[in-house]
């Protein structure tokens, strides 16, 4: 299968990559909400039996039940579907996953993915459609992916199911209908903690994250026509952060815009942001921007809600300002 | 099936142990919950599981590795913080947690080992052993949401989890009385589908008798069981921790402390059945054994920043990063 790809949908991807790493290694379990039904496409019916859990309503214990499990010789996934839902477990991620081998003074080690979907622009309205990326951020212990691409998304799953922390896997619904051809290979990996970059330029650097990056591309189009060429980082792992693949791009262009659809306070973009001021103030030629969510919450309306999110009017009006 | 002699002596050794290690915290380096007047419960129940049985505690967690048989220096090292202690100093008086007993998780979020209780279960499950896991918490932690969902979940999967509550009647200063609708913790039971036991919890035997035959249950597939161990804390929540006013009556604890101590009451036995020169001698290898362990804690070096470093993450990826400050 090497070097062979195959036509995947983002969310085909990520469960292609459960597939893979159900067979290749049993010590890898599933388990969420639903999954009988939906999101597990066919994996509860080729691994029937105990490596799949159909969950109660339960967020918190079986994602404690995943951390259990981890501790004591399986590879769980847990499945939390909509990320807003995070906010039940995070105790079970923050106080458990997080610290147990901290406390322990390195005795244990956490296999835990948790996967969560950023289920927004979508009219779910306020309780279904948070990006909470940075919350868990802030969290010294765990791994945070948010990947862009079918490719990513499998290859950054994979690695999160080998990787021995526990990783908390935003997956975009925006992103998951969009196809493209996908390594075919088994062995095919994502290294975590790698920024990708997505579309090289000198004049200015865009950094995305997650769901903005169809934008991000889109506004650097937009402005290559005006004569600016754009460099766009996928930034893919949110902790451990690429610092280097940022700063050597903003070393070259001088100019920095990002763009991010958290809630800007605390985002992601606002790290970004101070990283580069810290580490690589000599080479800004201009004010940093970011493009964020606004601190207002998800409305039902469909008008309004597009309005709060990073777009490639925005990204690229962003950029001029800083020309 | 009963305990034999040799683990009747080993029983008293584990309680004896357990009350001597705290003795000594109390006297010398106060810090943390103690666990004294809860040894028939603990050491009762953790004389039912094998060594690679999985346990998880609370904040009263010294109980639980000197129950499960952990070796008692490098406890009494990560009391004084040390870097030879279990955890490298970095987990203290809350978090006790040996591995190589077993031990998965002490935590001091109430409920929070519940979760994880059950997915020790799940993985013995998935993985095909005949391994337990046992699930130590409090009457305060049958309160929170977790103890609900994860019973349930152990009951509809048949998860071999031993649920055991040490019921010491108070959740920090608040009493069962006013905190739970339904103050006998085992008759939740019912509400999963699972048994519910009831036990004198300062009756190390009967708390044996009990898990014993809980544990046989677990191993062979038949499910989970909910143990509520009735006992008494006989000193404050944390020593830590100033009581303005009194929640519990002098009297209150001065009848548990002279006719309901599991310790006096098991030596009591002991040397009923002739066993006297044993108690005598196991009396003097442990306070031996606590001596040794003071003397190796205070000997000891403190932990280094390179030991915090090594324990976040087992697989460290652009860590530790830079200008953080350290």
């Amino acid at each position: 299968m090497r070097n062979s790809t195959k036509k995947l949908s983002y969310l085909e991807a990520i469960v292609e990559a459960m597939r893979e790493e159900m067979r290749r290694d049993e010590r890898v379990i599933l388990m969420g909400e639903d999954i009988a039904v939906y999101g597990a496409q066919g994996l509860c019916e080729e691994f029937k039996g105990p490596r799949v859990r159909n969950t109660p309503l339960s967020e918190a214990s079986f994602t404690g039940v995943g951390v259990g499990a981890a501790l004591t010789g399986l590879r769980p996934i847990v499945d939390l579907t909509i990320a807003s839902f995070a906010y039940l477990a995070s105790d079970q991620i923050i106080n458990q996953a997080a610290k147990l081998r901290f406390m322990t003074g390195g005795q244990l080690k956490v296999p835990l993915v948790v996967r969560a979907s950023t289920f927004y622009n979508n009219r779910t309205a306020a309780q279904h459609a948070d990006r909470p990326y940075p919350l868990f951020m802030n969290v010294p212990g765990l791994k945070v992916l948010a990947p862009a691409t079918a490719t990513d998304a499998k290859g950054l799953l994979k690695s999160a199911i080998r990787d021995d922390d526990p990783v908390v896997f935003f997956e975009d619904i925006t992103l998951w209908a969009k196809k493209e051809d996908v390594p075919a290979d088994e062995d095919f990996l994502i290294p975590i903690g790698k920024a990708d970059i997505k579309r090289p330029g000198s004049d200015v650097t865009i950094v995305s994250i997650a769901g903005c990056l169809p934008p991000a591309l889109a506004a650097a189009q937009a402005l290559a026509k005006e004569g600016v060429e754009a460099e766009v980082i996928d930034l893919r792992t949110i902790v451990p952060m690429d610092k280097e693949t940022i700063l050597t791009s903003v070393a070259k262009t001088g100019r920095l815009v990002i763009a991010d659809n958290s809630h800007k306070v605390g985002s992601v973009a606002s790290e970004v942001a101070a990283v580069v001021v810290e580490e690589g103030f000599e080479s800004l030629r201009k004010p940093i921007q970011r493009v964020a969510t606004p601190s207002i919450q998800i409305p039902y309306n469909a008008n309004l809600e597009k309005l709060l999110y990073p777009t490639k009017e925005k990204i690229s009006a962003a950029v001029r300002v800083i020309l | 099936m009963s305990l034999d002699q040799a683990r009747q002596l080993e029983l008293f050794t584990r309680m004896l142990r357990v009350r001597r290690f705290e003795e000594s915290l109390i006297a010398n380096y106060p810090m943390g919950h103690m666990s004294i007047g809860h040894e028939g419960a603990v050491v009762g129940a953790c004389m039912a599981l094998r060594d690679d049985d999985y346990v998880t505690g609370t904040h009263r967690s010294h109980g639980h590795p000197i129950g499960k048989g952990a070796e008692i220096a490098p406890l009494m090292a990560e009391l004084y913080a040390k870097r030879t202690g279990i955890c490298k100093g970095l987990g203290g008086s809350m978090h006790l947690t040996d591995t190589s007993k077993g031990l998965i998780c002490e935590s001091a979020i109430v409920g929070g080992g519940i979760p994880l209780a059950t997915g020790a279960g799940l993985s013995i499950q998935v993985r095909r052993t005949d391994q337990v896991a046992l699930c130590f918490f409090g009457d305060g932690a049958v309160n929170e949401g977790t103890f609900h969902e994860s019973l349930n979940m152990a009951s509809i999967w048949k998860l071999p989890v031993i649920y055991f509550c040490e019921n010491n009647g108070y959740a920090v200063t608040t009493p069962v009385a006013t905190s739970h609708g339904q103050p006998d913790v085992a008759r939740r039971a019912d509400g999963y589908g699972i048994p519910g036991v009831i036990v004198d919890g300062q009756d190390a035997e009967a708390v044996y008798e009990v898990t014993n035959a809980a544990v046989e249950q677990a191993r062979s597939g038949v499910g989970p069981t909910l143990i509520e161990a009735k006992t008494y804390r006989f000193d404050e929540h944390s020593n830590r921790l100033p009581i303005p006013f009194a929640y519990r009556s002098e009297e209150e604890i001065a009848y548990h402390r002279r006719e309901r101590d599991p310790v006096a009451l098991y030596r009591d036995i002991l040397v009923s059945r002739g066993l006297h020169s044993d108690v005598d001698a196991i009396e003097a290898a442990v306070a031996k054994t606590i001596e040794d362990a003071v003397q190796f804690a205070k000997d000891s070096p403190e932990p280094e920043l390179q030991d915090m470093l090594d324990s976040m993450y087992s697989n460290p990826i652009n860590f530790p990063v830079q200008h953080e400050g350290i």
